[in-house]
């Protein structure tokens, strides 16, 4: 096979595992599950990208940003101010003092759409600051902190206030962002109505396909040597410095593109759902997000979004049949996942799933590790088996 | 001290003058002067605390230096940054082997091979013939050809402090400093490290810390005896041995 396509798949193992999760994805799911339905796994999906862009910068740097919500949050702002201002025109908000503003900049008396919003008109400026916005961040936060070495739990900590302050932020300019309520009301992408259950359809798939191009992306990375480099980083940072490496440059690269796969869901998020506020921003938003990857398990990028999946359909399930129980449970199932399986649902898979395959198919074991090609190493462990479908 | 004749000496690979590092105040180092020569094979001994590791600390950045020069191949190593530091020819082990367990021995060589050290080298770095070839030829030098593709953590101890001398060697420096390279090995291992060392030091110079003195015989041109931060005394290891000052030191308190 032709090694550049063989790195994006990962191997015969890793094609499976992606097959598998493409047919649940684009087969399984629209067939199964009516137009609300799928939106809403639309809707965890785009928590997927957070949850992928964990697995490289947590599972693989050693990188735990608990505040991947910041760029989740500003990648959905920016796609939502330009459909607000579709939304905007002339003619459907004609009942206001200023017509043509968004709704909530008139509420806020204010007459003239902010210099912030002019360059959102475009579509092209748009998708740029999708990515570009979000990773600007990233890069400045990254190198503020890992060219001063900080790291580990300070690490965490920072991004956990860059996310609080961004919140905050948010909430308080009211008149430019919408506060506390975000950006709602969103209707049309260049005149085409997101609105009804076909275009929903639509951009279900387009979320799915950018979802899975964000995978292999993963995946070109993690069987790239940089991806080497990340594990070689995550446990022996000073040899890896001592052998010629700049490391800092390597995290920033990782975070920004963990922060790019993150704009890329919260901008598919405002597409889907049709609104964006600071609730996707803050603290628990960021961490809820680490859980669906240590769940999933955080050295799978495939993992990642079954994990997501899985507990999204685990807090709608409780959250509808006991709400006030559902915040104990995510916790236990943080607990559980930290104490008991830390490779998450990826990793039970390799302990356990793949010798009960072997066995239903009465094929003898294959051998426990047939000694691994040089070129993949300690390739993701994908689940290959749907793990649920409520 | 300064060389009167120094254009018909050969320059030294690493000059160190005047090199004090304090910490809250205790001077680890004091006003240290060394020189290694090109070829040359140092052994740094010194009671526990004498300041042999932060010397090396120094030398490749880990540490910052209060005052003082380190010069190699003509080039002030105290404000370059650690990456430079190795990227202009110092390589240096650690005490513990450090190694990266979760990857194959080949993938540990690999690792040091001096090309894609950057963002976009690393991820459209290719492993060619030419790095297969490296790779292998170390392999051999490091007596791992056999284990190429054993994840490192399998390994014994004495190997992975092969291992990572052989990470090292990839990036083939002038100047390679080990510290104590056979802490922890059985007879016949040191022995194995003894010869490997009087290899690889051909055309490069070493630089090494360690206790066991039969193994400072067997490969020392030169020994160097560090005691609080400073120089006790300098020379071969029979004159070094039989120096009052340096039994003092041992055996006195």
């Amino acid at each position: 096979m032709n090694p550049t396509l063989d790195k994006f798949l990962g191997g015969k193992q890793g094609a499976i595992g992606l097959a598998v999760l493409a047919t649940l994805i684009l087969v399984v799911f629209p067939l199964a599950l009516d137009a609300f339905r799928l939106n809403m796994v639309g809707k965890y999906l785009t928590y997927a990208f957070v949850a992928v862009g964990l697995v490289l910068c947590w599972g693989y740097g050693g990188i735990l940003s608990l505040g991947q919500g910041m760029f989740f949050g500003l990648g959905g702002y920016c796609m939502a101010m330009f459909l607000k201002l579709e939304a905007s025109d002339p003619e459907s908000t004609k009942i206001q003092s200023t017509p043509g503003i968004p709704d909530f900049m008139d509420w806020n008396q204010i007459t003239e759409l902010p210099m912030l919003w002019q360059p959102f008109h475009s579509f092209g400026f748009t998708l740029l600051a999708v990515i570009g916005v979000p990773v600007i961040l990233a890069l400045v936060i990254g190198m503020a902190m890992f060219k001063r070495r900080v790291g580990d739990v300070y690490f965490s900590i920072v991004t956990q206030a860059i996310a609080l302050i961004l919140t905050v932020l948010i909430i308080g300019q009211q008149g430019l962002t919408g506060g506390v309520n975000g950006i709602t009301d969103l209707k049309t992408l260049l005149g085409w109505d997101i609105r009804d259950d076909s275009s929903k359809m639509i951009l279900y798939f387009i979320n799915a396909f950018l979802l899975f191009g964000c995978i292999l992306l993963g995946r070109f990375i993690l069987a790239s040597k940089l991806g080497r480099l990340l594990m070689a980083m995550r446990d022996k940072e000073e040899r890896v410095r001592f052998s010629g490496y700049d490391v800092a440059s390597f995290k920033i690269f990782v975070f920004c593109v963990a922060a790019a796969f993150s704009a890329i869901g919260g901008a598919m998020f405002a597409l889907q759902v049709g609104f964006m506020s600071p609730s996707f921003v803050g603290i628990v938003p960021s961490i809820e997000m680490v859980i669906f990857a240590a769940v999933g398990g955080r050295m799978s990028l495939l993992g990642a979004v079954y994990g997501a999946l899985l507990v999204n359909f685990g807090k709608t399930y409780f959250s509808e049949t006991f709400p006030e129980l559902w915040l104990y449970l995510m916790g236990g199932l943080f607990i559980a996942v930290v104490m008991y399986f830390p490779n998450g649902i990826a990793g039970l898979w390799e302990s356990h799933g793949r010798k009960l395959l072997g066995k239903l198919s009465r094929k003898p074991a294959p051998l426990a590790a047939p000694a691994p090609p040089p070129e993949a190493p300690a390739t993701s462990s994908q689940p290959r088996e749907l793990e649920t479908t409520p | 001290m300064s060389q009167p004749s120094a254009f018909q000496m050969p320059k030294p690979v690493l000059a160190i003058e005047g090199l004090t590092v304090s910490f809250d105040g205790f001077k680890a180092v004091d006003d240290l002067n060394l020189y290694i020569d090109r070829n040359e094979v140092r052994v740094v001994i010194g009671p526990n605390g004498a300041g042999k590791t932060t010397v090396l600390d120094l030398i490749c950045g880990k540490t910052r230096a209060t005052a003082g020069s380190i010069q190699f191949e003509n080039r002030e190593l105290t404000k370059m940054r650690e990456f430079d530091i190795v990227r202009a020819g110092v390589g240096r082990k650690f005490q513990n082997p450090s190694i990266y367990e979760n990857l194959t021995v080949f993938e540990n060589l690999e690792m040091s091979y001096p090309k894609g050290r950057k963002v976009w080298g690393a991820l459209f770095f290719k492993r060619t013939a030419e790095v297969i070839e490296r790779v292998e030829q170390i392999a051999a030098e490091i007596m791992l050809s056999d284990n190429l593709h054993l994840q490192a953590d399998l390994l014994s101890h004495g190997q992975k402090q092969w291992l990572e001398i052989g990470m090292l060697l990839m990036q083939d420096p002038a100047l390679l400093m080990l510290d104590e390279p056979v802490a922890g090995m059985s007879v016949s291992e040191r022995a194995q490290t003894a010869e490997l060392l009087n290899r690889i030091s051909k055309g490069r110079s070493v630089l090494v810390i360690e206790h066991d003195m039969e193994f400072v015989k067997s490969i020392a041109h030169k020994v160097t005896v560090l005691h609080q931060g400073k120089v006790l005394a300098e020379g071969s290891m029979d004159a070094v041995q039989s120096n009052p000052k340096v039994i003092e030191v041992y055996l006195g308190h």
